[in-house]
């Protein structure tokens, strides 16, 4: 793809070239794969605690009654484990670390447009974290309220909500500088040649991503601000008997969070986009179709949000007008999907494990998107709201889909950056535990929610107590995956095989740099793009 | 912002900016003390888009910038009046 000279052999890359000795070299350190690391690693911690709460919130669920903990640990327990799980691992986790590591060499630059805006955004992740961490152990203990921190219950408990809330607040100002900073780069720095239609569609996404967080995330931050101000100056914004209306809170938390669904989706469709057109050597079908589908699910996600609040007493034209506009979503996701399967059609595919993640993205996604329009219908949406069925349906979508898509971003870019192979054959056993056990969790949820078994509740009728057993042994087939899989991977990052700078022939520029790749990537000039991002024959591949 | 061609706008341009703005809070001031029912709103929320269409043109120098920041801009803006609209019709028709 590129036609700049390249040094031959770069050694340790960047890892051989720290701005300042030990730890400093990397908190300190503004080159955009070092920081994309740091998010990496803090991302991945938060994950496997997050893992451990939701291991924690199956076992007490095992059965009915109190099995290994009391009600209020309980709500404790699930806010928490949906606070990790959403701020600080699935909303962050494509854009920040992949972002961070892959966006600047996809597109030929040397580093994000405003470097030291970047590292600020990993300490205020870090800071933010550090904060909702903190909210467990002072004040009046760790918040209850899930993580959707309704009114009125989030204005009067007692438990630390406020701190919680501004932690939030300080989550919320990391993705926001990091999404201008990737509108800015994405804008001013790709390299000679890399046109608005050459741009991988990673790279895509992430751009469309990164307007949502710009636009939408400062929603989510008055919304913890007004929250906040209710708490501790009793404002009564939210509170009816000073004139108030706690609906309003709904509308203001989820003109945010549902958009932050595709905060969370979108960077994970361009992990896939990229990943089946490279396993099946064909160009990406339908790239400007891909495109266009990216913004349009940017701009029509953010007009969506009250189909989370059909049952909330907002008024019937609002129900009807919000339950059309969400089919409307369907619409360019489904385009995504149409376009895989055709990449996919008559390709020389390879079978290795980022696809293989990719594969079961598609899947459970599909899954998840198609339960979503019965949630998205006001009709049956009545009957299953609060329900289980909720949670299953929202796990197949975030995590089948968003994480999915983040082990196959592992699996696929992290040899690049590390120069070391994992052991493909354990990473493909690992997924296929993973997959075995995600289905058994996750279904297993959403029939007991059929059935009509309400979520975030501690206790339930004896007729649920087999689907919660079946659920709870499918976390524990997950887990034993995930561990499978970590262990094999970091394992292989630090221990095994050298790659070559193109393990998996792709044809965007990522792949024409050493591995790992050089401080500013590119040696002495910038690269000079030539041919589109899948474009195997003239890279050379085919 | 833009560094190849920077503007320099005379003062008499930003006093001029400056006492449009003071007969515009005149405006709001004056207008207030009739009741119009429904209008009230209406009336005090366009004087205030003219006041602040003045402040992002002249003093924060949008007029001078490419289209693409203006475009920016407007997009924000009109996510942000989709957002207070949708939310505001679900109050009115409830």
């Amino acid at each position: 793809m590129s036609e700049a000279s390249i040094p031959a052999s770069a050694g340790r890359g960047f890892f051989g070239e720290a701005p300042y000795r030990g730890i400093f070299g990397w908190i300190f350190s503004t080159d955009h794969k070092r920081i994309g690391l740091l998010y990496f690693w803090s991302i991945v911690t938060f994950f496997i605690v997050g893992v451990a709460l939701g291991v924690l919130i199956r076992l007490e669920l095992f059965a009915p009654g109190e099995t290994i903990m009391g009600a209020q640990t309980y709500n404790a327990v699930f806010t928490l484990h949906g606070v990790i799980m959403i701020f600080l691992f699935i909303i962050p986790g494509i854009p920040a670390a992949f972002g961070n590591l892959i966006m600047p060499i996809q597109i030929g630059a040397r580093d994000v447009a405003f470097p030291k805006l970047n590292l600020f955004s990993w300490w205020l992740y870090m800071t933010g974290a550090c904060m909702a961490l903190l909210s467990l152990f002072t004040g009046g203990g760790p918040p209850d309220t899930g993580w959707t921190f309704y009114v009125p219950f989030s204005a009067q408990t007692s438990t630390n909500v406020s701190l919680a809330a501004l932690a939030v607040f300080v989550l919320g100002f990391s993705s926001i500088l990091t999404g201008l900073n990737f509108v800015t780069t994405i804008h001013r720095l790709r390299t000679d040649g890399m046109t608005w239609t050459r741009i991988p569609l990673f790279t895509w996404t992430l751009y469309a991503t990164a307007w949502i967080q710009i636009l939408a995330t400062p929603v989510i931050g008055i919304t913890v601000a007004l929250l906040f101000a209710e708490r501790v100056l009793g404002t009564g914004l939210f509170d009816p008997t000073q004139g108030g209306d706690p609906i309003m809170f709904q509308h203001l938390f989820w003109i945010y969070s549902h958009p932050a669904v595709y905060i969370m989706v979108l960077p994970g469709m361009g992990v896939v986009s990229d990943i089946v057109a490279v396993f099946a050597r064909k160009p990406a079908f339908g790239y400007k179709a891909m495109v266009v589908s990216s913004l349009a699910i940017a701009f029509a996600g953010s007009l969506v949000w009250a189909h989370h609040m059909y049952t909330s007493g907002i008024s019937d034209l609002a129900v009807m007008v919000f339950s059309f506009l969400t089919f409307i979503v369907a619409i360019p996701s489904a385009i995504k999907v149409f376009n895989w399967l055709a990449t996919l059609y008559q390709g020389s595919i390879l079978l290795d494990p980022p696809l293989l993640f990719a594969l079961s993205f598609i899947l459970l996604f599909t899954i998840g998107g198609l339960s979503g329009l019965v949630l998205g219908s006001a009709a049956t949406d009545v009957h299953v709201h609060d329900t289980y069925f909720v949670v299953g349906h929202f796990h197949f979508v975030m995590f089948g889909g968003t994480g999915m898509a983040f082990f196959a971003a592992m699996h696929y870019w992290l040899p690049k950056i590390y120069g070391r192979m994992y052991d493909k054959t354990v990473a493909t056993v690992s997924w296929v535990i993973i997959f075995v056990g995600f289905c058994i969790l996750y279904i297993a949820m959403k029939v007991v929610g059929i059935q009509g078994m309400p979520r975030r509740y501690y206790d339930y009728i004896p007729e649920f107590t087999g689907l919660n057993q079946l659920a709870t042994f499918g976390s524990w087939i997950l887990t034993l995956g995930l561990i499978l899989m970590f262990v094999n991977i970091f394992r292989g990052l630090f221990y095994g095989e050298p790659v070559g700078n193109n393990p998996w022939g792709g044809a965007s520029l990522e792949w024409q740099i050493p591995s790992p790749p050089p401080t500013e990537n590119f040696g002495d000039e910038d690269p000079v793009v030539t041919h589109g991002p899948y474009d195997f024959k003239k890279a050379g591949i085919l | 912002m833009t560094d190849d061609h920077s503007h320099i706008v005379p003062y008499q341009t930003f006093v001029i900016v400056w006492c449009a703005l003071l007969v515009l809070t005149g405006i709001t001031v004056w207008v207030a003390q009739y009741n119009l029912g429904a209008w009230n709103v209406w009336v005090a929320l366009t004087i205030a888009t003219f006041k602040s269409g003045l402040v992002v043109a002249y003093f924060m120098h949008m007029k001078y910038e490419q289209w693409l920041f203006k475009l920016s801009l407007l997009s924000a803006l009109a996510i942000l009046a989709i957002f207070i609209g949708f939310t505001f019709f679900d109050v009115l028709y409830r």
